[in-house]
């Protein structure tokens, strides 16, 4: 992402002199709560001091989103005391949060698909019974929200037709709507574009300058500091450490967060590339309105090298990788793999791609990478499960596969290590670690790869960061699509970006640089449209 | 984050979660025919006894579990491809066809054991074909299922109607009914069977086809857990994406277990064609395809807890005739409001008791915890 | 082994009866499908097992079908606890008699609507032919576009039987009658389902008809509602129902299924209950059509004295009516 800094650069967020010290907005005390077995919480206290923005960072499962949930009344603490604003509250549902200012942006958005802007903000805070005085009322109180913190949205527009970034705004004008004085947001950058997301970080900004006190939860490290005043370190349920921003590194906060030093980068890149082991030429993909979402691409990737896939979400990455493992079939162009040509006369399902060694770990592993309700030993077979080293003439040896799913458990570190676990109640760090044994266990020629680290813990990307660059260093050639600018740059050997379906720009890995990569994406650089018209067109070495 | 809240073990969820449900539902009937003045007590017992008590009550309950297993393996092998089949009564009806049509056309020169085989295939092929054309609206055309489906239970009443009333009846008869089978063409009875070992009982409608129900259960759960076919089946249920990544084909995998599922439901017209009624009759599927869906709900689509709904539901509706037939006051519309009421508490309501059952067990485990812990100390 | 297990459970029966017919009968009547308050047929034997029960103080034993299988479980059930006489309503439990009969030799059974031929067993059917016979003709005098309709339950013989008998009646009053045919429905629900006889009456009233005879157990109700509503007559089935919608109810055709199951009853109790075979006909008095107060405005005396003539004529055998059950055909 083109405005994400790494710790050495960080910039020291804007920030006044401190004023007199008020009441910190947010006080909890020892706050205790489990579920079962599990202690989520333990002993946590955090103090957050009005008008700052106070980032909260963690593993997954680290105890970030229970605490802000029992901050925001979904679930009682076992004990402890919450105070806003210096006193003590009791909150017991979202209400009594509401009812102590206290607003919440979820990850996921809770908004009704079918209504329209102001509908959704209205919903549930009508001022009487008529509902033209609450329309009115709403339309006044939107406008004014809108000019005074760069809110814009359209009030009468509908929900569905909306983008992701407006309907993040929509969320946080319905917590301002309510007269939310403290704004917590859970993840808030996970499903924005570089541009939205720092249109959001305008708006928290423009927040604070107005005494908003916002509590920002996040495992990206270079949004804590980039926007945060203070931020707090929590793990396996303690709060470990609270630091000023401007005091603190990336570096240090992802030791607190894993607790211990994290190796530097992978395994050096390998020197010698082989020959092309997939081609593609003059690739098109049509959706069923005729709108092309890869359109007329071309490259090739060699044995023991990373491709990497730049661009912001949704200008085809995605699309690319569902045809090139067969899921989509093509509407024009083809794809060579190790010699095997396939186009739309000669189509190849995943499991012929399969056959031909082209493994691929699938961008959204809930939906496609694994069955959630399959346990991991069916999951750790997902694709295979035809192949005759785990079937008799009838029936599957469950024996058989048991033994293979504890190997590449064991082999991957995937934990709990139990083949009867089911896939859906893995974390979702062990989960892609799964995947991953699964296909790379075959030793594929060629490896497709969609956001190989999201969602996953940082110890769990360091590990599989390695698996990758050993996989490339024992010959395959593997495309990797990603979001996340660093792991491409991490990763890559050559890097490749995409906007509108089209390949803009080519990047060798000692060229790039974060900058230029993110005018690319934007189709902002020099000789944009030049490239970008011909791009397909154009041999890529 | 793990919000999740403690897991129930596994005899708690699947064996006393549905005993519990099943008591509270009979408490409400209890209460109903307490209502009407009847001892809700002596109710139940008539009820049980007459179930499960004597020879004969066994007997037709069974008869009952039967024909319940068949269409509860319907709906269940359907329901693991992510399909609402709720057209098992036609293609009941239309497997009855098939079987009562081969059986007529052969029980004059084939022998029994090769009539056996014919009578299993025809009801297989006949119920498949009934369920194979919405599979394929569903799978090629996107009609959805359940439409379709109910549809053609529709079809099939009035083909079975015109069938047996223009062309297959036997002449000169008031009822719409085929000429009886001859004895080769005829299931033996249980009581018949037994009879054969020196074993007197009164003659009830269970015949061999439980043997061929119980095999059924057998195979569907090997095919379903047991199978890569199964795999592909249960993927393309639980998550189509992931399935098409995996290789499987969703079009492919629907007609197949529409087949499945119709060559299964087919089967209750092997039963009472073929071993209850010897003669291809009218209205024999009375509701059993519909009643497999509560089935299936309440076994939660496994056939071990198929067998164990189609019993219980063998239960209601033996005991529930009985139960009209002894106490006067009881209507056999009070019999269907007690079955509905056990279909609604184990059905619709099945997670209602979950939550405080969850409650209870947490508490003995602190308790069980607690008195450990003074043990210790 | 099989035979003597029967043997064994007759003898056991037969002793139970002998001690209770010493001076009281344990009757029981087995309902069909429709139930005894389906307003037509199986209510026609619940109120005639009622009047014997108000007249005699004997109690009976009764049940209710709800599918294929109980009918033979539920005979069976009656005839093991020792009930004699054995009343089955309607031809669907045919199967179930014979093969009850044949087990308890010695207990009596009574058929209505259907025919078994045992020494054991009493068939009483009806001449539904010649009752609808005689409802056709006041349909077609009746009617002023020379239309009429049918609405029956399903499609079965029986009904035809009703159809077939009320086309010749039509034709016979006037040869350039047109009668149009709806079926109610293909299940058991076809027998009561007002709100379809309603909608195919409608249709019917649409395509000119103004007198409809309804053949379809509960149903018919819709039917009679739809010809007040529209203003058209409409014509009666089982038992008298002129009461329902006088000045649109025409007639009905009177099915006395009542006094065959309270006959059954009374001439077991006087000892002169005999097996066999009885068809009852207009001559005796087991079908006819219905004039009382409540339709004597909508009859004119030249339509009752042709109907009166046709009712001669039939049992005098000059009109002969064609059964379609006698060859499952219906003459055009």
């Amino acid at each position: 992402m083109p405005m994400r800094h790494d710790g050495d650069d960080a910039v020291v967020p804007p920030e006044g002199p401190s004023p007199p010290a008020p009441p910190a907005a947010i006080e909890l005390r020892g706050i205790n709560k489990s579920f079962g077995a599990v202690r989520a919480n333990r002993d946590v206290s955090m103090t957050v001091r009005a008008g700052t923005i106070h980032g909260i960072v963690g593993e997954n499962g680290a105890g970030k989103s229970t605490l802000m949930s029992i901050l925001y009344g979904f679930y009682g603490a076992d004990s402890g005391e919450i105070r806003v604003a210096g006193k003590p509250v009791h909150i017991a549902s979202s209400h009594d949060a509401i009812a102590a200012g206290i607003g919440m942006v979820h990850q996921h958005f809770m908004l009704v698909d079918n209504f329209t802007v102001l509908e959704n903000v209205m919903m549930g805070a009508e001022s009487g019974p008529l509902l033209r005085e609450s329309i009115e009322k709403a339309h006044g109180e939107l406008t004014r929200l809108a000019t005074e913190y760069g809110l814009h949205v359209d009030p009468g527009a509908v929900i569905s037709d909306l983008p992701v970034g407006a309907l993040q705004r929509v969320e946080i004008l319905k917590a301002l709507y309510r007269d939310a004085r403290i704004l917590i947001l859970d993840e808030p950058t996970g499903v924005l574009t570089p541009q939205e997301a720092e249109q959001l970080f305008r708006i928290l900004s423009a927040l604070k300058e107005r005494g908003v006190t916002v509590i920002m939860i996040t495992h990206k490290l270079g949004e804590v500091m980039a926007i945060t005043d203070t931020v707090s370190v929590m793990r396996r349920g303690r709060m470990v450490a609270e630091r000023a921003t401007a005091e603190t590194s990336t570096e240090e906060l992802a030791e607190l967060m894993v607790g211990r030093k994290l190796k530097a980068g992978v395994s050096p890149r390998a020197e010698t590339v082989g020959a092309p082991a997939l081609a593609v030429e003059r690739l098109c993909l049509r959706d069923r309105y005729g709108v092309a979402r890869i359109d007329d691409i071309g490259f090739e990737v060699r044995a023991g090298e990373i491709v990497g896939i730049a661009g912001v979400s949704g200008n085809g990455q995605s699309e690319l990788l569902e045809v090139l493992s067969g899921i989509t079939p093509m509407t024009a162009g083809r794809i060579v793999v190790e010699g095997r040509e396939v186009s739309v006369a000669k189509p190849a399902r995943p499991d012929e791609m399969r056959g031909l060694r082209l493994a691929h770990v699938p961008e959204d592993r809930q939906r496609r990478g694994l069955v959630t309700a399959f346990t991991a030993r069916e999951s750790s077979i997902l694709g295979y499960q035809r192949d005759p080293a785990y079937n008799g003439r009838l029936f599957t040896d469950y024996d058989a596969v048991d033994g293979h799913c504890r190997d590449l458990m064991e082999r991957f570190d995937v934990r709990p290590p139990l083949p009867g676990i089911i896939s859906g109640k893995m974390s979702g760090g062990n989960q892609q670690k799964l995947i991953l044994a699964r296909e790379i266990d075959r030793d594929p020629k060629v490896l497709l790869v969609g956001q190989p680290t999201r969602g996953v813990d940082i110890g769990a990307i360091e590990f599989i960061h390695q698996q990758l660059a050993d996989l490339r260093d024992r010959g395959c050639a593997i495309l990797m699509v990603s979001v996340e600018l660093d792991e491409i740059m991490a990763l890559s050997d050559r890097i490749l970006v995409m906007f509108e379906g089209r390949i803009v720009g080519e990047v060798a890995i000692k060229d790039a640089d974060t900058s230029t990569l993110g005018l690319m994406m934007a189709n902002a650089h020099e000789g944009a449209s030049a490239r970008g018209g011909t791009s397909g067109a154009e041999p890529v070495a | 984050m793990s919000a999740a809240p403690a897991e129930l073990p596994r005899w708690i969820d699947i064996g006393l979660i549905p005993v519990i449900n099943i008591c509270l539902a009979l408490l409400v009937s209890g209460l109903i025919i307490l209502a009407i003045g009847e001892n809700p007590v002596e109710a139940m017992a008539i009820m049980i006894r007459g179930a499960l008590g004597y020879g004969e009550g066994i007997g037709y309950t069974l008869y009952y579990t039967t024909n319940f297993i068949f269409t509860g393996l319907a709906v269940a092998i359907a329901f693991h491809a992510g399909l609402f089949n709720i057209g098992g009564e036609g293609q009941a009806y239309i497997g009855g066809l098939g079987v009562g049509l081969a059986i007529l056309a052969f029980d004059s020169t084939l022998p029994f054991f090769l009539l056996l085989p014919l009578g299993i295939l025809a009801g297989a092929a006949f119920g498949a074909a009934w369920a194979a054309i919405p599979a394929w609206l569903q799978a090629y055309r996107g009609s959805h299922i359940v439409i379709t489906t109910i549809m053609f239970n529709f079809i099939a009443y009035a083909v079975m109607v015109y069938l047996m009333v223009n062309v297959l009846i036997k002449p000169g008869q008031m009822s719409p009914e085929s000429r009886e089978f001859a004895a080769a063409g005829q299931l033996p009875f249980m009581h018949e069977m037994l009879a054969g070992i020196g074993i007197t009982v009164t003659p009830t409608p269970l015949n061999l086809s439980i043997v061929w129900a119980l095999l059924c259960c057998v195979g569907v759960w090997a095919y379903i857990w047991r199978t890569r076919w199964g795999y592909e089946l249960r993927a393309v249920g639980h998550n189509e994406a992931a399935a098409v990544y995996a290789g499987a084909r969703p079009r492919h995998i629907v007609v197949a277990a529409m087949c499945i599922s119709g060559a299964l439901a087919g089967f209750v017209g092997f039963n009472e064609i073929m071993g209850v009624h010897h003669r291809l009759l009218l209205n024999f599927p009375a509701g059993y395809g519909f009643t497999g869906i509560a089935v299936s709900l309440m076994g939660r689509n496994h056939p071990v807890g198929v067998v164990l709904a189609s019993l219980l539901f063998g239960v209601l509706y033996q005991g529930g005739a009985e139960l009209a037939f002894e106490v006067p006051t009881i209507t056999r519309e009070l019999v269907v409001t007690i079955q509905g009421l056990v279909i609604l508490f184990s059905g619709a309501l099945a997670y209602m008791s979950t939550p405080w059952v969850t409650r209870v067990w947490r508490a003995l485990l602190a308790w069980r915890a607690g008195a450990a812990a003074a043990e210790g100390a | 082994m099989f035979r003597t297990t029967l043997t064994t459970i007759a003898g056991a029966v037969l002793l139970a009866a002998t001690v209770a017919s010493a001076d009281e009968i344990k009757p029981a009547v087995v309902f069909d499908m429709g139930g005894k308050f389906d307003k037509s047929f199986n209510q026609g034997v619940n109120d005639g097992v009622m009047r014997f029960k108000e007249e005699t103080g004997i109690a009976y034993r009764e049940f209710e079908v709800t599918n294929e299988t109980q009918r033979e479980q539920a005979i069976r059930k009656m005839a093991q606890r020792g009930s004699d006489p054995i009343l089955g309503v309607g031809f669907a439990q045919v199967p179930a008699i014979e093969a009850v009969a044949k087990e308890f030799p010695k207990a009596r059974f009574t058929i209505i609507d259907g025919v078994v031929d045992l020494p054991n067993v009493q068939s009483v059917v009806f001449n539904e032919h010649e009752g609808s016979f005689l409802v056709g003709m006041i349909a077609a005098m009746a009617s002023k576009t020379g239309k009429v309709g049918f609405v029956g339950g399903m499609d079965i013989p029986l009904i035809r039987k009703f159809a077939c008998g009320y086309v010749a009646g039509a034709k016979h009053a006037n040869p350039k009658i047109v009668v149009i045919q709806n079926m109610t429905g293909t299940t058991p629900s076809a027998w009561n389902d007002p709100g379809r006889g309603a909608e195919l009456t409608k249709g019917q009233f649409d395509r000119g008809v103004d007198v409809v005879y309804a053949a379809a157990g509960g149903t018919g109700t819709g039917v009679y509602q739809a010809a007040k509503d529209a203003g058209k007559l409409a014509i009666g089935v089982d038992s008298n129902q002129n009461y329902l919608h006088p000045g649109t109810m025409l007639t009905s055709m009177v099915k006395r299924v009542d006094v065959a199951a309270y006959n059954s009853f009374k001439s077991a109790l006087d000892g002169t209950w005999k097996p066999g075979f009885q068809a009852l006909g207009l001559a005796e008095g087991g079908v006819d059509w219905a004039l009382d107060e409540h339709n004597k405005a909508l009859i004119t005396d030249k339509m009752k004295a042709s109907v009166e003539q046709a009712k001669a004529d039939i049992i005098a055998g000059k009109i002969q009516v064609h059964d379609y059950m006698s060859d499952n055909t219906c003459p055009r």
